[in-house]
């Protein structure tokens, strides 16, 4: 028969309000931690996809545009440039490697991504099984490709016209399955890879002598081979007519200045549930102090000190808080754990529902802090009380 | 067992109770009477350690209630003094056998799970144990009151108006099961009490003048 025990019994005898106490404290702590847990992901992936990628050049377009489609393979690109204007980037001395990317068609949602080698080296992917393509229509298949597609190094599939699910399929690209590449947790785990040849074969219908004239890449991703192309390398590709450079790493910080604008007002909404839910366990607790003075004052009278009276209540509000913080960071987790059910255009970033973070602790911290707060002035109340006189009034 | 003397207590400027003198001994069984007001209550709770007399000195088996600080004297309470209030006060969340459970704990003590057994048996209510207090009669309430006034073997036993509600039978039983209990716990028994029934059933009286009332 311990104290926390009473409080058990105490919070047991009035379930309703418990349970709104619990519920609206689990409630503002899980989005307050889903938050957490969102943004940090996302910000972590955002920066890895963009690791080692200094510039990205593309068609006319707005820079934030070609990042996106460039190095997060999220949005649409702006339009092709010439192969001949990789050849030049490669022989410009500031620039150490240039891969390209040719895209435009897409399998099962997933881009497929007509490059060079290189690329796979540059995320760090190795092969989980097969070999990289070397014949027009090899595919290799980023591990999330092979998972969703349940394909294997052997097998074919059929790629349809566009970046987007549903458009229409090629009849005449038929890709071969040479390899599937180990998780990375970049972006590379979502795409399909295949020769520039092989896009071009896709795409061209023309005589191979006429078409090798036009030949075209979507983007090129470059590294410098010195940090000073920072300074002068963007301002030349820009003053090129139909270039258009971007830089990942300021493109990405702009972005999550937005993001993090739009999570700091989710956030801040989750904190006024946090306190409105400690404003409500304060009045549940006050509330039941008028009826329960005469249990403490025979708890008194049994030989319990004020502070003992006094720890009653606040273990109540401490059990209360307690329950609520837990169930929410559960909840939290679950969330982020359910996202590719719930929102399968942001699947990769449920790997947060895995990961406890530090800040999570200082979410468990703040619980605590409500259930104190909460209960300062019903506990100050019990520590008090006249016993005498209340046990005289009954 | 117990010893007062001198003892006066003033709300303000009213005089609540008055005890030049008072010397009970262990084993004794003792009513308190006096109208409603004289401040039977109030001697109850000095005698508990619970209100400290405005004057005067209170000794209850040796300890002297005045050299004690407060939470030394709630600590003295839970081991030495067993308390059924007039409204019988069990805490509300908590089923019988919790009750008595909770009393051993505020007391400092371990839970003696055969004791609060024996002790529901012996008062009879212990087909009730895993009742709350709403789900009780008055009589079966006042029963486990008596059983956890005794739970803790305390030296005094302090009873207020314990037949107040109940009717001549009831009266009668209850307070042969109070001076039962108190017997065997070989506890002091006071019980304060304005009920004329109960004058015969103990064997010793004291009683407060009625003018304490309004005196200033």
């Amino acid at each position: 028969m311990n104290i926390f025990r009473l409080a058990f019994a105490y919070a047991r005898r009035r379930p309703l309000s418990t349970l709104l106490v619990v519920v609206m404290l689990a409630l503002g702590v899980a989005t307050v931690a889903l938050t957490l847990l969102i943004a940090h992901e996302l910000e972590t992936r955002l920066t890895r996809d963009a690791e080692g990628i200094d510039l990205v050049v593309g068609a006319k377009g707005s820079p934030l545009q070609i990042v996106l489609a460039g190095v997060y393979h999220a949005d649409v690109p702006p339009g092709n440039i010439p192969l001949s204007a990789v050849t030049a980037l490669r022989g410009n001395p500031m620039v150490a490697q240039v891969i390209p990317l040719a895209l435009g068609d897409s399998f099962q949602g997933f881009r497929i991504v007509g490059t060079e080698p290189e690329l796979v080296a540059h995320y760090g992917g190795a092969l989980e099984a097969g070999e990289l393509w070397s014949l027009p229509l090899d595919a290799v298949l980023g591990s999330d490709v092979a998972r969703a597609a349940k394909l294997r190094a052997g097998d074919r599939f059929t790629g349809s016209h566009g970046l987007a699910e549903g458009g229409g399929q090629h009849a005449d690209a038929r890709y071969s399955v040479t390899g599937v590449l180990a998780p990375t947790g970049t972006v590379l785990d979502r795409l399909v890879l295949t020769s520039l040849a092989s896009v071009w074969a896709v795409h061209e219908h023309h005589g191979e002598d006429e078409a090798n004239a036009r030949r075209e890449v979507t983007l090129a991703l470059v590294r410098y081979r010195t940090p000073l192309a920072a300074a002068s390398l963007p301002r030349a590709i820009n003053s090129d007519t139909a270039l258009v450079a971007a830089s990942p790493a300021y493109e990405t910080a702009r972005l999550l200045t937005v993001f993090g604008a739009g999570v700091d007002l989710v956030r801040a909404f989750a904190w006024l549930l946090v306190a409105a839910s400690t404003l409500m366990l304060f009045v549940a607790l006050a509330q039941t102090l008028d009826e329960r003075r005469y249990d403490l004052a025979i708890m008194r009278a049994l030989g319990a000190s004020r502070a003992q009276v006094a720890f009653v209540l606040l273990a109540e509000s401490l059990f209360l808080a307690a329950v609520g913080t837990l169930l929410g960071i559960f909840l939290a987790h679950a969330a982020a754990a359910a996202l590719p059910w719930w929102m399968p255009q942001v699947a990769p970033l449920a790997v947060a529902a895995r990961q406890f973070m530090p800040e999570e602790w200082a979410v468990v911290g703040l619980a605590i802090a409500v259930g104190i707060i909460a209960a300062l002035w019903p506990a100050w109340r019990a520590y008090r009380l006249d016993v005498a006189a209340t046990l005289a009034e009954g | 067992m117990f010893e007062l003397s001198g003892v006066l207590h003033r709300y303000g400027a009213v005089t609540a109770v008055e005890v030049p003198e008072w010397r009970a001994a262990a084993g004794d069984a003792w009513l308190l009477a006096g109208q409603s007001g004289s401040g039977k209550s109030t001697l109850l709770h000095i005698l508990a350690g619970l209100t400290r007399p405005t004057v005067g000195s209170v000794t209850v088996n040796g300890t002297d209630l005045a050299a004690l600080s407060e939470s030394a004297r709630d600590r003295w309470r839970g081991r030495n003094v067993g308390l059924v209030p007039q409204r019988l006060h069990l805490v509300a969340a908590l089923d019988v056998r919790d009750n008595l459970r909770l009393a051993q704990t505020l007391a400092g003590l371990r839970v003696d799970d055969d004791r609060v057994t024996a002790l529901l048996e012996a008062v009879g209510v212990i087909e009730f144990s895993r009742r709350l207090p709403s789900q009780l009669s008055q009589g079966q309430a006042q029963r486990v009151a008596i059983a956890r006034s005794v739970i803790n073997r305390p030296a005094l036993v302090l009873a207020d108006e314990p037949t107040a509600n109940l009717d001549d039978a009831h009266a009668a039983q209850a307070l042969e099961l109070l001076r039962g209990q108190a017997i065997e716990a070989r506890a002091t028994l006071v019980v304060a009490s304005h009920d004329a029934r109960v004058r015969s059933l103990l064997p010793n009286l004291f009683a407060l003048p009625a003018w304490n009332v309004a005196a200033i």
